[in-house]
């Protein structure tokens, strides 16, 4: 399986990407790491005419804060931000999920705005951005640019927002209150680092009580976008945690999946899975949020 | 954005990009087309074909390289994005011709190898995994390698070679 011929050029800084995207058009793609659009365009499923290269462009590679959030550069490797420390710390919910994340061969080339642009159904970082809160910021020659809250960012299966003339530039993930705050990230999937069938994610906090004062659930894999839950988790504030208490949630969240079958998996199994998944998260980050305290 | 696109109106024509970039050592100046692949252009235009290529579409390791010191699957990487860079093949593991690095001859020892079409990525992987962490523990091997098919050994084998060449009774010999 080879490319179809294109044209390539790698871009010397963010405003020429711009330019070659404003001109070229929905028959240019963005290139970075390329681990989710080589092997695409390996077995044709995209033949783009030309290929613009941001893989190296220093002002997307940028980590920062903002008192609320860190701020990650598009082309930041996701191997480069599983080695950071202090945003793990920051993000305890990204570290989770990380690992989960292809291979290390992957996530050393695989960049964190590239995934979340690729968009894929059962993809970790996507589940993590929309769970946390996250927002995106695009942009396009010659305009300001553009936030898009994670609410809005992903439309449908490898669709997003982002416009065919807009590069994203930056991802904010907010910084929860890491006092009495616990997380938790799984996956099933055929082996480890293949597609996820289902996966759930979670962050809670406690008050002084012991009491749920914060709650954020994410179930990835299952439909065409990953999907929270916050009327749901906002049921459960002030409820002291408990198995029987977090099974129930559980359920609640996969009554409302609508989930898809495929060769591996049936749809009632792959609900079933997601509730599974959820009951674990739940339990694991509420002992991890009683440890923080 | 929707990345399925129809195919384009126009064919682009196959312009080739020179590039440089240092293989095993040595500063390789080469020509290519943008679609050739880094595993393409170590096997077909720098005839170093201990780097094997399977899946190509990044689901089997075999085609793991180095790259500035990173293992990465150079069947997912276009040859023309590496420019500058360093790759590092199964050629280059070993210390000089007609010896084996510690970790070849561990699995020599070990027999981490059946047929052998995975081992030259399996190299790499544990090369980069040993790069960092000398003296691995069993998960971390096993970690290491998950991103690499092997379909003979059941994997163990190669787990015990990494162990192998690592344990202090080898690694006190150098």
């Amino acid at each position: 399986m080879k490319a179809a011929p294109f044209e390539y050029t790698r871009a010397q800084d963010l405003a020429t990407a711009l330019e070659h995207l404003a001109q070229y058009g929905a028959e240019a793609k963005l290139i970075a790491g390329g681990q989710s659009l080589v092997p695409m365009m390996a077995m044709r499923l995209v033949r783009p005419t030309w290929l613009v290269d941001i893989y190296r462009l220093a002002e997307l590679r940028q980590i920062s804060n903002t008192d609320q959030a860190v701020v990650i550069g598009a082309a930041v490797r996701q191997r480069e931000l599983q080695d950071n420390a202090q945003r793990l710390g920051q993000l305890p919910l990204v570290a989770d999920a990380l690992p989960w994340v292809g291979h290390q061969q992957t996530r050393n080339r695989g960049t964190v705005g590239g995934s979340l642009v690729h968009a894929d159904p059962s993809a970790e970082l996507p589940l993590t951005f929309l769970t946390l809160g996250g927002s995106a910021l695009v942009q396009s020659r010659g305009q300001a640019a553009r936030r898009i809250a994670a609410v809005d960012f992903f439309q449908g299966a490898m669709f997003t927002a982002v416009a065919d003339d807009e590069c994203l530039v930056s991802t904010e993930w907010p910084i929860h209150n890491t006092q009495r705050t616990g997380t938790a990230f799984e996956e099933t999937s055929i082996r480890h680092g293949d597609f996820a069938m289902a996966s759930a994610c979670c962050l809670l906090s406690l008050n002084e009580q012991g009491q749920i004062s914060d709650l954020r659930l994410g179930v990835g894999g299952v439909d065409s976008i990953p999907l929270a839950f916050p009327e749901l988790a906002r049921q459960w504030l002030g409820q002291t945690p408990g198995s029987a208490s977090f099974k129930a949630l559980a359920h609640a969240v996969s009554a409302q999946l609508d989930p898809h079958s495929d060769v591996h998996v049936q749809a009632p199994f792959r609900r079933h899975l997601a509730s599974v998944l959820l009951e674990r998260v739940l339990n694991q980050a509420a002992e991890r949020a009683r440890a923080a305290g | 954005m929707n990345p399925l696109h129809s195919p384009p109106q126009s064919t682009p024509q196959a312009t080739l990009h020179p590039i440089e970039l240092q293989v095993n050592g040595q500063s390789r100046r080469c020509h290519v087309e943008p679609r050739t692949t880094l595993v393409d252009l170590l096997r077909d235009q720098l005839a170093l074909t201990g780097t094997h290529v399977g899946c190509e579409h990044g689901v089997c390791g075999a085609c793991s390289v180095l790259l500035d010191g990173e293992p990465v699957r150079s069947c997912c990487v276009f040859a023309v994005q590496v420019e500058g860079q360093a790759v590092t093949t199964v050629e280059g593991l070993a210390p000089a011709r007609d010896q084996l690095s510690r970790i070849q001859d561990a699995f020599c020892e070990k027999h981490a190898l059946q047929c052998g079409y995975c081992t030259p990525g399996m190299l790499i992987a544990c090369q980069a995994l040993l790069n960092k962490h000398p003296r691995p523990t069993e998960a971390q091997v096993r970690e290491a390698i998950s991103g690499n098919l092997c379909r003979c050994t059941g994997y163990q084998q190669i787990v015990d070679a990494v162990m192998h060449a690592t344990s202090s009774q080898v690694a006190s010999h150098g």
